[in-house]
């Protein structure tokens, strides 16, 4: 009798996190997995399965394929920058240096402020001719540049917001890891003669290996997660130079009202996520040392 | 090692000073002009409560912190501004300071490698080191698969590997059991005089310092109370605070008052037979270890208060007029509360320490019973 009221207990206290879990992110993503075989539902044609159709038309669909070299190029640009300068921002304001709050907090601000407020802070720096950045190269007597407008650098401009939003959130797991680093370690390998880069590259890049690995993972997801700037700045333009995989499904989905596509679209973005994290986690993870 | 190894050199400490200056520009001397010579070879202890700026001293030797003041000579060289690298020391921490990604190997071979020490001869320094210390089993383990006494072993050999003729070392032993802690003193000890080297080593335990040291540095607040062999310091404590501070029980002291008859302990009538300058004023502190005192049918009448067994001998905690002092009696003796005895100590066992500023002042005409002249002069005083 007591074994069957545990039983119920236990099911009821996990129930409001199984509920919501469920509703929005098993169910959906079963769902969507569906969807992807069937055609979209328009007026009173309603949806009929198509088998692999869609995975076809999304293969044979050139503004995929662009999206998704964005994409791959916005990730393995963005993700090393952010986590190398994230590091070397956290080792900088570790260290002793006046004014290490302040420091620390301009960092910091980037990731507290709303993507759509840095969206438009950044829209206003790369005005052409009265931006930020025109009137600083208008200093040296360079012309107007049209960074969101020409398809050669739009993509790049969106890097540098992503990488500056990105970094300083980075950071912060990166101090808090150096943190717990004793300060002992270091007096020791002073003692053996060891340099400051010698001592990083023995000591402390290896200990800070399982922040790296959270870091990066993030890093990754979230550069395939990112679209609110694109929103605010580009609307994926100019021709797509700026569109990246999750603008590309929003677009299919709520603008042209395709959701097969989307939804084929959007298994093929979990698809490769899955591959990636999964990767990362059993070629990293051997070598990561946990304390 | 052995071969490697030419004995230690002589670290000369000259009126070394550290000030912290805190935010509010308020400035705190942890260590305060200082100086002692730790010589070639010799185990020398700085000892001193927590605070007394020790480990400060230690980490200025090391080069870990920069000197506000004075001088440090390691085998004669001026090396007060030289990096710990050029200073020639190994250090032992007091939390081991072991690389936690790397296993005992690499952790040993750290120093050499940085150095770029050439693999062959790595390899023979660590078969030595590992089997001076019985480190070949655990060669291959992580820092957290070894107990205490094994980390503490791995930092000793990442320190001794290093060849180095100075080792400094920052109370080691305390986060050991009891057990372990008292073989370690011993393994250390031994060491230490097997390779010659010269050994500074930092700790609060006083029964540590006194069953290591060749020489003793005994710090108080920044500055040093005493130097000298464990013998001196147990002896002829040169001050009140390292009476107190060596010896477990600690001290008896008490204050004497300069009385018409002599100097008594308040609440007894029977002078002491001592002599002290009278410059001195008219009170001192009277020191007497627990072992010294003894049962004497002529000695000052005392009622027991307090009686701690200890197996072989008691601490008894008599009262004498209004002073209360420890005795460690045989424990055959039978004390209980309440009981009345008579207790006595060597002339030789009596130490005097000026009652303000706790300096040790010369005993004069001890052996006799108080001088008559003495009498006369104090009379000759208040008349």
């Amino acid at each position: 009798m007591m074994g069957r009221r545990e039983w119920i207990h236990g099911w009821l206290l996990l129930s409001p996190a199984l509920i919501l879990l469920f509703a929005f992110t098993h169910y959906p993503a079963v769902v969507t997995f569906w969807a992807s075989f069937f055609s979209t539902p328009r007026g009173k044609r309603s949806a009929k399965f198509v088998g692999l159709e869609n995975y076809q038309t999304l293969l044979t669909d050139d503004k995929f394929w662009q999206v998704l070299y964005n994409n791959l190029l916005y990730a393995g640009i963005t993700i090393p920058v952010s986590v190398a300068l994230a590091l070397i921002m956290a080792l900088f304001v570790n260290s002793k240096l006046h004014g290490r709050g302040f420091v620390r907090m301009t960092y910091f601000a980037p990731t507290v402020l709303p993507l759509i407020a840095v969206a438009n802070i950044w829209l206003f720096f790369y005005t052409p001719g009265f931006g930020f950045i025109d009137q600083v190269r208008g200093l040296w007597g360079a012309g107007e540049a049209n960074w969101l407008g020409n398809p050669d650098t739009v993509l790049g401009a969106l890097m540098v917001v992503a990488v500056w939003k990105e970094a300083g959130f980075f950071m912060i797991f990166y101090l808090a890891a150096l943190q717990t680093i004793p300060p002992s370690l270091r007096e020791a390998a002073a003692i053996e003669g060891s340099s400051r880069w010698t001592f990083f590259r023995r000591v402390t890049f290896p200990l800070l290996m399982p922040t790296t690995l959270f870091v990066s993972v993030n890093a990754v997801i979230n550069s395939f997660r990112l679209v609110d700037h694109i929103f605010v700045m580009t609307e994926g333009g100019p021709d797509n130079a700026s569109s990246l995989l999750l603008y590309y499904i929003y677009e299919a989905g709520f603008k042209f009202w395709d959701t097969a596509h989307a939804a084929t679209a959007t298994i093929a973005l979990l698809v490769l996520l899955s591959v990636l994290a999964i990767g990362q986690f059993f070629l990293v993870d051997r070598k990561v040392h946990y304390r | 090692m052995s071969g490697a190894n030419k004995t230690g050199v002589t670290i000369d400490i000259r009126h070394l000073s550290k000030v912290w200056r805190d935010k509010a520009g308020k400035e705190t001397a942890a260590v305060d002009g200082v100086s002692f010579t730790a010589e070639a070879g010799k185990f020398t202890v700085l000892l001193g409560p927590s605070g007394c700026g020790k480990s400060t001293t230690l980490r200025l030797i090391a080069g870990l912190e920069a000197a506000s003041d004075g001088g440090i000579l390691i085998d004669g060289k001026d090396m007060t501004r030289r990096p710990p690298t050029d200073r020639g020391i190994a250090m032992v921490f007091q939390s081991y300071a072991l690389f936690p990604h790397l296993n005992v190997e690499e952790n040993i071979l750290f120093g050499l490698k940085v150095r770029k020490v050439p693999p062959v001869e790595r390899a023979v320094r660590l078969r030595r080191v590992a089997e001076l210390l019985g480190l070949q089993e655990l060669l291959d383990r992580k820092p957290n698969q070894l107990s205490g006494g094994q980390q503490q072993r791995v930092a000793l050999g990442r320190a001794i590997i290093a060849e180095k003729p100075i080792c400094l070392m920052d109370e080691p032993l305390s986060n050991l059991d009891a057990k372990l802690r008292h073989e370690m003193r011993v393994e250390l000890r031994a060491l230490q005089q097997k390779l010659g080297l010269t050994m500074v080593y930092v700790t609060h335990d006083q029964a540590e310092a006194i069953s290591m040291a060749d020489r003793i540095v005994v710090m108080n607040g920044g500055r040093i109370e005493q130097v000298g062999t464990p013998t001196d310091i147990y002896d002829r404590p040169a001050s009140a605070f390292t009476a107190r501070f060596i010896g477990t029980p600690p001290m008896n002291l008490i204050e004497l008052k300069r009385g018409l008859r002599g100097w008594t302990i308040p609440g007894t009538d029977a002078p002491l037979p001592l002599a002290i300058d009278p410059a001195q004023g008219d009170t001192a502190l009277l020191g007497v270890r627990p072992e010294d005192i003894r049962r004497d049918p002529s000695g000052i009448e005392a009622v027991v208060e307090a009686v701690e067994y200890l197996g072989a001998d008691n601490l008894v905690d008599c009262r004498l007029g209004e002073a209360v002092l420890t005795a460690r009696l045989p424990r055959h003796a039978g004390m209980k509360p309440g009981d009345r005895l008579r207790l006595g100590w060597g002339d030789e066992a009596m130490h005097l320490f000026n009652s303000v500023n706790g300096e040790r002042l010369p005993l004069t005409g001890q052996g006799s019973a108080p001088t008559p002249k003495h009498d006369a002069a104090k009379q000759m005083a208040s008349s």
